[in-house]
């Protein structure tokens, strides 16, 4: 009698295709996502805020009610959802363009504010929809449309850690990054992803996750080199780790 | 016997499972699907397949749906 040990998540839509470019760790994201509604048993009573970017895709596919918010807004409609129906399970799906340039201001002071939602920080150094422009992440040196010569500090200043500044905020309850290069990372993703849901269920506060991310298609290279350079570079500026949990000992 | 399901008409042939697996059971097809991609296709002519999952793990196009062990 075979044992199935692998399964696509019910809180995906049924056959679900995703529109993101091969290799692009989105995918992966997304699915993680739907393993832990499925697992926390929360799919039915989810509310997600989407955001613009490739992020956005995600309400094609899975299977929970959304309501979208203009670009960098997302963590502030889920404070409205949040708070006008406290007993849905709220989260964000966002890019770091998204999160960490045009809403940093809405992302801090939701964490400040101690709001009981949980978000999800895709970090793949650049604007992936929109060709691959200087983000918030983006690395110094790092080449893209408009820093052809790669960031230079004196001019574009340096990156932003989301997940070291969030944790910093009294109101948050988890703060973890987390990184898909390698499926143990991915084991480690799921986890923190969970932990981020599940602070948010006890009703501690905000639960983030940073996730390093890859995008072939704007760092013009194979999706295993992606993956190379997120260990190499990306990992040097962006350390991978759990930077608050109040459930900890 | 172990085994793992692949829907072709989702892979984007960027070949992060072949590279996973630990036994190389995962080969470059000769087809092409219909977004054009040539597929991945799973050979295991020596039932030599862990059931481990890395490849669906790893699948970032949902396109390994299923493993089975036993």
């Amino acid at each position: 009698m075979a044992t199935q040990v692998f399964k696509l998540p019910e809180s995906l839509r049924e056959n679900t295709r995703y529109s993101f470019c091969p290799g692009c760790d989105h995918g992966v994201a997304v699915r993680l996502v739907a393993e832990v509604l499925d697992e926390l048993g929360i799919r039915e009573n989810t509310i997600l805020a989407a955001s613009i970017g490739c992020s956005v895709t995600i309400y094609d596919f899975l299977n929970i009610d959304a309501i979208e918010a203009p670009h960098g807004r997302a963590m502030a409609e889920a404070t409205g959802v949040k708070r006008a129906r406290p007993d849905k399970f709220v989260f964000t799906y966002q890019g770091d363009g998204d999160f960490a340039s045009i809403g940093l201001a809405e992302s801090l002071n939701a964490a400040l504010r101690g709001e009981n939602i949980s978000a999800i920080c895709i970090n793949n150094t650049t604007y992936g929809m929109t060709g691959g422009q200087l983000g918030p992440t983006t690395l110094v040196g790092q080449v893209t449309t408009t820093s052809p010569t790669g960031r230079n500090i004196e001019y574009y200043g340096y990156p932003i850690k989301i997940a070291e500044h969030i944790a910093l905020c009294d109101g948050t309850a988890f703060s973890a990054r987390v990184s898909l290069d390698t499926v143990a990372n991915i084991k480690k993703a799921k986890q923190a992803i969970k932990k981020a849901f599940e602070v948010q269920i006890k009703g501690l506060g905000l639960g983030f996750v940073e996730i390093l991310s890859t995008c072939p298609t704007n760092w013009k290279m194979t999706p295993d080199e992606a993956h190379e350079r997120v260990r190499n570079e990306m990992m040097k500026t962006f350390v991978p780790g759990i930077y608050k949990d109040v459930t900890a000992d | 016997m172990n085994h793992i399901v692949i829907d072709n008409s989702k892979c984007k042939a960027c070949y992060l499972c072949i590279k996973e697996c630990p036994k190389n059971l995962i080969k470059i097809s000769s087809q092409t699907n219909n977004l054009g991609n040539r597929t991945v296709e799973f050979v295991d002519p020596n039932h030599e397949c862990l059931g481990c999952a890395l490849c669906a793990t790893r699948c970032p196009d949902l396109a390994i749906t299923e493993v089975y062990r036993g």
